[in-house]
């Protein structure tokens, strides 16, 4: 199938990083025509960027371009953008759906390349004038179409479509385009029911065998096992493993993915707890947080502990505390202390002396244009009335500005939150520090007990540190319980007690701090949806 | 009515999707009798207002197709309209070729004004409706700089019977007198005591056709792209600006036009008042039949001309019978337009909501049938 003896693609020493923060290191990958290769990682090992540079997107040339070089065809390209990687023959089909719900599936796969036919009008005003060819939009999509080998009807409008016959769609417009060569699947069965991501695995193969090399980058190990030729595992930026699919198998490539070199520092303060109670107990829980969505879901969180959970990105951890915290739309029943909490009632749950640090600290934590002590002082006064001097029996209440200020100061040193003062705003912070801004919000209320969400994300390893070692204080020295959200694992092992495994929108298991990172990897993967 | 008859199939949700429409025939109805208007008065005034309004109504029809909603600012065309009629006033050009003269003139004007205005919309994407709004006003003072000022020390202006006495500026009212209903005499049919404009019919007809065939242009079908999702439009390759600018430019042409077909049928106009609520006024039209911020078609307009013209019509001699004066009429008017906009905005975001809470309830669904299925 070669037409010549340089591999269809070629990636030497690639290297990117975001801002000082290297994300990818020596990357080298070689990918002949008709060749199928997997790409395995942990969320954030590099792959997404690794096939952003690869496509030309945009994000990467405005952060200031990447080291090294991609050679197709034996030539060196540099795309510039998107259009660029298409006109060379590399399609890509994204993990969110980028079809016009409104349009047929015929339309989309013709999207902005349909035919069209002339007339007076467009001879005069240009090619947009051109009547579209609706018969010829049919048969270019019927053959696209059957090239993956499945049946789909070109007059299926979107919208109508299970989810599976829109992944086929996205996939059948990069096939519709003649001079397709490459195609990047970026965990295209994630949303697909098993036997739809089977008849999805069948058409990868049919366009191998039509010549088409495709990168598959998926979470279900076993489809890479199935249907690869040559599989690629990234941990934090750097091609930890290369080799032939059929020297693999599932538990393997599992512990190339997440083991870490230094694994063992971790896990050392685990604590047991056996005779606490469960101080909040989740029956049934669903919540229909986008993107994150949770189904039936059983938890108990022990008194005092600190709880981790952890989970694939996509895989409805987020969707937890969300859903508690009424943020989302949710059902099920959560007992708190005894006592359920109403769900979808954001108030009653922050009056049950209950707190949440969310991951969108821009959007729903900070108030952005307000100063550090409105940040610190705003939950408390309007949910337990705090810093508030009451007069004329409650008629009125002032703010107590004194007490703000010394609740706000007492926090920026322990938290060692840099600023330059008490009033300055919130979003002329760093990350970092707004992250501790978020925490010193969630600790002014006293909460008894505390969800935060990814409360490392985006911020440097010294604030990292620092963020964790706060909470893992507020837990032992107040006794209060804590659920740490996040996506990093070794973090989790750091800093928790047990560590609940979400996956496919379900509890997957709950597992001891002290558990190998294998044990937790199996359970990450073990309900992938 | 059509819709009507159908909603026996579904009554309730018909009824609920098409509450303005139906409001307006319950109103027609109740207030036909009290009127006292004969069936022969009531369709003629019914379809010279038809011939009046609905090339006005019809402009307003590619913006929504393009995702922008009701296009407030349609009133900068009316106002490039009144602007090319007045200067082919001043050269008397008069009649047929008069109007056909003021629509060529208005292009250019209309042009450059609706790509200022799809600039000002690009880069308040979202919120098109609200900006197209103070767009509108903001350009009335642009135009009375142009028609107060500039026409007679700028822009020549010969006829004293045009300016203002202190010798430049434009009078008032500017009088139309000769080429009144020209466009609606030529080849208007009589029937049963009916006076039918048909050649304004047939250039309305012939605007919808244009319509419907640009739907199926590779322009009209990268539109509804744009409208529905802007971000796979623009990963697809579609210059999204772009064609949200024509989609206005087309928008602030037709509505000169339009403007154009209006006036000349009135004979006359105010200079400085002329074009304030045509925007409102035709939107509310097409809002009253059965059209949403998002989905407007060619029915909707016609439907919606009839029904919101019928009311104004019967509206003012049924208010004189009930209270005695004759101007709850022109309240009612101005009211009713305001009215019908807001319960079409506020329709328009409820049932988001609704479709968004839906998938809620699909997934408590689907968790319950799969627990039953487990047991």
């Amino acid at each position: 199938m070669e037409n010549n003896n340089a591999p269809l693609l070629e990636m030497r020493n690639i290297k990117k990083d975001f801002f000082g923060n290297q994300v990818l290191t020596d990357i080298n990958l070689t990918l002949r025509s008709g060749e199928v290769l997997g790409l395995v990682g942990e969320n954030g090992a590099g792959k997404s960027t690794l096939m952003k540079i690869l496509f030309g997107m945009d994000v990467i040339r405005e952060t200031g371009g990447y080291e090294g070089e991609v050679l197709i065809d034996g030539q060196v390209v540099k795309f510039s953008d998107p259009f660029d990687a298409l006109a060379a023959g590399i399609g890509m089909v994204h993990q969110e759906f980028s079809l016009i719900p409104g349009f047929t599936a015929a339309e989309n796969i013709l999207l902005n390349r349909e035919p069209t036919k002339k007339s007076i009008v467009s001879e005069v005003f240009g090619p947009r004038l051109n009547t579209l060819d609706y018969k010829e939009i049919a048969e270019r999509s019927a053959k696209a179409i059957d090239k993956m080998g499945v049946k789909i009807s070109g007059d299926m409008v979107i919208n109508d479509m299970p989810v599976g016959h829109k992944q086929f769609t996205e996939i059948a417009r990069e096939l519709s385009k003649e001079n397709l060569k490459l195609l990047i699947l970026d965990e295209p069965t994630a949303v697909l029911t098993e036997k739809e991501a089977e008849a999805l695995l069948q058409s990868i193969r049919n366009m191998a065998a039509h010549g088409i090399s495709v990168i598959f980058i998926t979470h279900r190990l076993q489809e890479i096992l199935s249907v690869c030729d040559k599989v690629v595992i990234m941990r934090d930026g750097y091609v930890v493993k290369e080799s032939p699919a059929k020297e693999l198998d599932v538990p393997e490539i599992t512990r190339w993915m997440v083991g870490r070199d230094v694994a063992s520092a971790a896990a050392a303060e685990a604590r047991e707890l056996p005779d606490a109670r469960a101080i909040m107990s989740i029956r049934k829980l669903w919540v229909d947080m986008p993107g994150e969505v949770v189904r039936d879901v059983d938890l108990d969180i022990k008194e005092g502990e600190i709880l981790g959970i952890g989970g694939l990105a996509g895989q409805g951890k987020l969707g937890i505390p969300n859903g508690i915290m009424g943020l989302y739309e949710a059902g099920g029943t959560v007992e708190f202390d005894g006592k359920p909490i109403p769900l979808n009632s954001p108030r009653e749950c922050l009056s049950a002396s209950l707190a949440f640090v969310s991951e969108d600290r821009r959007g729903v934590g900070l108030l952005l244009d307000e100063s550090l002590e409105w940040n610190v002082a705003f939950s408390a006064m309007q949910i337990q009335d705090k810093f508030l001097k009451k007069y004329l029996g409650g008629l009125f209440s002032w703010r107590d500005e004194r007490a703000i200020r010394a609740v706000t100061n007492k926090y920026i040193d322990e938290l060692q939150i840099k600023c330059t003062g008490s009033k300055q705003k919130a979003k002329e912070l760093s990350g970092g520090n707004q992250q501790k801004v978020c925490l010193a919000k969630a600790f002014a209320l006293e909460p008894r007990f505390l969800f935060v969400s990814e409360p490392t994300r985006g911020i440097d390893v010294g604030a990292k540190a620092l963020v964790l070692e706060a909470l893992k204080r507020f837990n032992r020295e107040y006794g209060v319980t804590v659920v740490v959200i996040s996506s990093e694992l070794e973090e989790l092992r750091q800093t928790c007690d047990r560590i609940a495994i979400v996956s496919g929108g379900k509890i997957a298991g709950i597992l001891p701090a002290s558990e190998s990172s294998e044990a937790f990897g199996a359970l990450m993967v073990s309900q992938v949806i | 009515m059509k819709k009507h008859q159908r909603g026996k199939f579904n009554l309730g949700r018909l009824l609920q999707d098409n509450i303005v429409p139906v409001m307006f025939i319950v109103i027609c109805i109740i207030c036909f009798p009290m009127s006292g208007y004969s069936p022969t008065y009531l369709l003629n005034e019914l379809v010279t207002r038809l011939g009046r309004n609905t090339f006005l109504v019809l402009s307003l029809l590619i913006p929504v197709m393009a995702g922008m909603g009701m296009n407030f600012a349609m009133t900068l065309g009316a106002m490039a309209g009144q602007i090319g009629l007045i200067l082919v006033s001043d050269w008397q050009i008069w009649g047929i070729p008069g109007i056909i003269l003021a629509m060529i003139v208005s292009i250019p004007i209309s042009i450059l004004f609706g790509i200022f205005c799809g600039n000002l919309l690009n880069k308040a994407k979202g919120r098109e409706m609200i900006t197209s709004y103070i767009i509108a006003f903001f350009m009335t003072g642009v135009y009375q700089l142009i028609v107060l000022f500039m026409m007679g020390p700028i822009i020549p202006i010969i006829h004293d019977t045009l300016k203002l006495p202190r010798g430049y500026g434009i009078r008032n009212t500017v009088s139309l007198l000769n080429m009144r209903q020209y466009l609606d005499n030529l080849l208007a049919v009589n029937v049963m005591g009916v006076k039918i404009p048909v050649l304004t019919l047939l250039i309305i007809g012939l605007l919808c056709v244009v319509i419907i065939w640009f739907r199926r242009t590779k322009l009209g079908q990268d539109m509804r792209a744009v409208a529905q999702d802007m971000e796979v439009a623009r990963n697809a390759g579609i210059n999204v600006d772009r064609t949200r600018i024509i989609a206005i430019v087309m928008s602030t042409v037709l509505a000169g036009f339009g403007m154009i077909i209006y006036l000349q049928n009135l004979g006359n106009f105010p200079t400085y008042s002329a074009h304030t609520q045509i925007g409102t006024f035709s939107i509310a039209a097409l809002l009253v039949g059965g059209a949403s911020v998002e989905k407007a078609s060619i029915g909707n307009a016609f439907l919606g001309v009839l029904l919101f013209h019928m009311m104004f019509i019967m509206a003012p001699a049924a208010g004189t019978a009930v209270t005695g004066d004759s101007m709850i009429g022109e309240y009612f008017r101005t009211f009713v337009s305001y009215g019908v906009i807001t319960v079409a905005l506020i329709m328009y975001e409820a049932r988001k909501r609704r479709a968004k809470s839906q998938t809620s309830h699909l997934l408590a669904l689907a968790q319950r049938e799969e627990e039953a299925s487990a047991k």
